[in-house]
């Protein structure tokens, strides 16, 4: 993991020094409630419906025990117990005071964390694949490229006063699971035919009330002129993305308003232009920090281990192995999910026990790692096949064993009404219901993988519009209403949901998923052909039934 | 109206409408006609923050002065012109006006800028003494800044090579 040097330590330092004197400010009148907003906000402060709300940064989702354990202790003193994963890999508290802001901060600073650029429109936090240093298809650990990523954009003087946020995703596997297509800047790893690395470029992608697909600008630039070709982005977005209305602002709009052609046209312009000596990073520099991200020394273990073997013949150990366990690149090991999904409770919610609990299994059985998804679970990144039964014990009984990564219980929701003041509609009591209807975890394998997405209003923080099954909560005259999507996907195939029909109420979502999902099974070739696969193959025309109460959708089959 | 460098407030030898004053800033459009007047005060130019600096390139050594505007502190646009015109080698002065707050004043001499011009109005809540503090906020960047900062990049490398 990055550790920070006397460079890093000092400026968070500073920054929170910063941000005390900005707080005494706005108390004395020298801000204004609207600047004080956009400056609180680049430090991770937001208010919230009920209260203020602190976004604390997790680069690329890694973390070390004693930072979780931090992160728990933060969650006792400060807040009500618990923290929030989200699907930027960051965790949010709730329930902050104002006047305890800047000693939160000291903590986090205390184990090497800070709140900067978690909010306002400038580069937000970078994102990396959760599986990193894991996959066997990697090409390379994107954590390095996203750690470098990380200290250019930190208070950029020309980038901190965007159009709009600005949020950068980079993989370096085959697969993409960061979802880069729906990011402002989505970079992917690649090598060229005599085997350098660089990246493939795609900018505007997003989601929000126009979600699109981010457009290839370069597919192969090479790695040493990565930052001084995103400045030339940055910058073109900077002076022509639009001003004049804000849901209008993100680059995805400037791109789709000019066209690709254009853009890149006038981004290569500038690109030619840029004093890139003065933006490049030195190689021994970007090996400085990559070499952080160096792999654990993994055992030479055989490839199959007795003692998970013999855990196995539990049909509870089993069903947690079948989901939540993914295949590592070094032989006897895994890297094993959490799901802070258990049925029927809020997502991505962990109490400050649960929180220790993970951060003690990290030190003992994962080289003193873990990892915060997009979907809003934990991984323990490298934990031996032997040691898994006793994770999964530990698991038990702290109630973070529950088996169903990937599948139609592990939603992803947005905090909805219940916490933020932009919403519609509520959006954790949608998922809590649809995951208690499908609480059988035998008839949930059954269906197999199934992504579930919800969000309480337009602004799509649930990522509905890639969710196989998406949901986003209206308002209608006063009424809830849900319009549910299907046939989205953020990966390699990336693809948005198309409505199915009319939105409905909220009670009825819950009956209508079921339905949606009994249609799915149905129209199935077998088990193999999972739900998006279906939905590509039929379209949806065989679902629409399904909306409506007490059609016999069975039998149409 | 209220001028500051990094030292804090400054006369001001321009202005816009009094004679009198050594230097004269014109609109945007109004810089051709004062360039070709044979006058021999120096010229300042108000630059919006949506016209292109290249629109700029053909006058920079006949320029003194050019101050682009924050319409509302919001609106960053002003960074980036700031830079483009330096890296186009624009020497003379150049003054940010408008919205801008002492919490942007660092990334605007960082980014080129050497002074602010802000309304009696700004300065009256916003005192001398957060300009003046807002430089030295933070000890270093990231990435080289016009103002002479050497990025935490190159200043690790240089560490590495003294070692
Ligand atoms: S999608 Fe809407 S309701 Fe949900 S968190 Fe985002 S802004 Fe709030």
């Amino acid at each position: 993991m990055y550790r920070y040097d006397e460079f890093d330590e000092r400026l968070v330092r500073e920054r929170i020094a910063q941000f005390r004197e900005m707080v005494r400010r706005r108390i004395d009148g020298s801000l204004t409630e609207e600047e004080f907003t956009l400056l609180r906000q680049m430090n991770g402060l937001y208010l919230q419906l009920h209260a203020y709300m602190l976004r604390v940064a997790i680069p690329y989702g890694t973390l070390s025990g004693r930072q979780m354990r931090q992160l728990a202790l933060i969650a006792d003193r400060y807040d009500r117990g618990y923290g929030h994963f989200t699907t930027r890999q960051n965790i949010q508290y709730n329930w902050p005071r104002l006047r305890d802001v800047p000693d939160m901060l000291e903590l986090l600073a205390d184990v090497e964390m800070q709140c900067i650029q978690t909010s306002g429109n400038c580069i937000r936090n970078v994102t990396a694949d959760h599986f990193a240093g894991v996959a066997a298809d990697e090409i390379e650990d994107p954590r390095p490229t996203a750690e470098l990523i990380r200290q250019w954009s930190t208070l950029h003087p020309e980038f901190s006063f965007l159009p709009r946020k600005f949020k950068i995703a980079v993989t370096g596997s085959a697969v993409d699971r960061a979802a880069v297509a729906v990011h402002d800047i989505g970079l992917r790893i690649v090598a060229d035919a005599k085997g350098r690395i660089g990246y493939r470029v795609t900018v505007g992608g997003g989601l929000g009330r126009t979600p699109m697909i981010g457009k290839p600008v370069r597919e192969f630039l090479p790695r040493e002129e990565l930052l001084p070709y995103l400045e030339a982005i940055l910058r073109v977005y900077n002076l022509e993305g639009r001003r004049d209305n804000k849901y209008k602002a993100r680059v995805k709009i400037l791109v789709h308003e000019l066209g690709t052609e254009a853009f890149v046209a006038r981004v290569e312009e500038e690109y030619a232009r840029i004093d890139r000596g003065a933006v490049e990073v030195d190689a021994a520099e970007v090996a400085r920090i990559a070499a952080y991200f160096a792999p654990p020394a993994f055992e030479a273990l055989p490839a199959r281990s007795e003692a998970f073997e013999k855990a196995a013949r539990d049909p509870d150990f089993a069903r947690f192995a079948r989901t939540n366990l993914f295949p590592h690149k070094a032989p006897g090991y895994t890297a094993l999910t959490v799901s802070l999904k258990p049925i029927g409770a809020p997502p991505g919610d962990a109490t400050s026990d649960q929180m220790r609990v993970l951060a003690d299994l990290a030190e003992r059985f994962s080289a003193d790692e873990l990892r915060v998804t997009h979907v809003q679970n934990i991984v323990l990144p490298h934990v031996r096949l032997d040691d898994v039964p006793e994770v999964w014990a530990a698991l038990v009984e702290a109630g973070l064993a529950t088996a169903n990564s990937g599948l139609v219980t592990d939603i992803i929701s947005c905090p909805g009404m219940d916490y933020c003041k932009l919403a519609t509609a509520r959006s954790i009591p949608i998922a809590q219901e649809i995951s208690r209807r499908f609480a059988d975890p035998e008839r949930e394998r059954a269906i197999g993988p199934l992504g579930i997405k919800i969000s309480g209003c337009i602004n799509a923080c649930g990522h509905h519009h890639v969710g196989a099954i998406g949901i986003l909560g209206l308002d209608k005259a006063g009424v809830e209403n849900y319009q549910i999507t299907l046939g989205g996907e953020p990966g390699d195939l990336a693809s948005l949901g198309e409505r199915l029909g009319p939105g409905i109420d909220a009670d009825e979502v819950p009956a209508a998923i079921e339905r949606i999902v009994d249609v799915y099974l149905a129209l199935r070739t077998d088990e193999a052909e999972t739900f998006i696969d279906t939905v590509r193959r039929v379209g949806l025309d065989p679902f629409k039934p399904a909306l409506q109460p007490q059609e016999p959708v069975r039998a149409a089959a | 109206m209220p001028l500051l460098d990094r030292e804090g407030l400054q006369a001001d030898p321009f202005d816009r409408a009094d004679p009198s004053a050594e230097g004269v800033i014109v609109p945007f459009d109004g810089l051709e006609e004062a360039l070709e007047s044979g006058s021999n005060r120096p010229v300042g130019v108000d630059l919006p923050n949506h016209v292109h600096p290249s629109r700029l390139a053909s006058h920079l050594d006949r320029l003194a002065l050019v101050a682009i505007d924050f319409p509302k502190f919001s609106d960053g646009r002003g960074f980036s012109l700031a830079r483009m015109l330096r890296e186009q080698g624009y020497r003379g002065r150049l003054r940010a006006t408008g919205r801008i707050l002492p919490d942007q004043f660092a990334f605007a001499l960082h980014s080129g800028f050497d002074e602010v011009e802000i309304s009696d109005e700004q300065a009256a809540r916003l005192p001398v003494g957060q300009w003046q503090l807002a430089p030295h906020q933070f000890s270093d960047n990231y990435v080289d800044t016009r103002d002479g900062r050497v990025s935490v990049f190159k200043r690790r490398r240089a560490a590495r090579e003294a070692a």
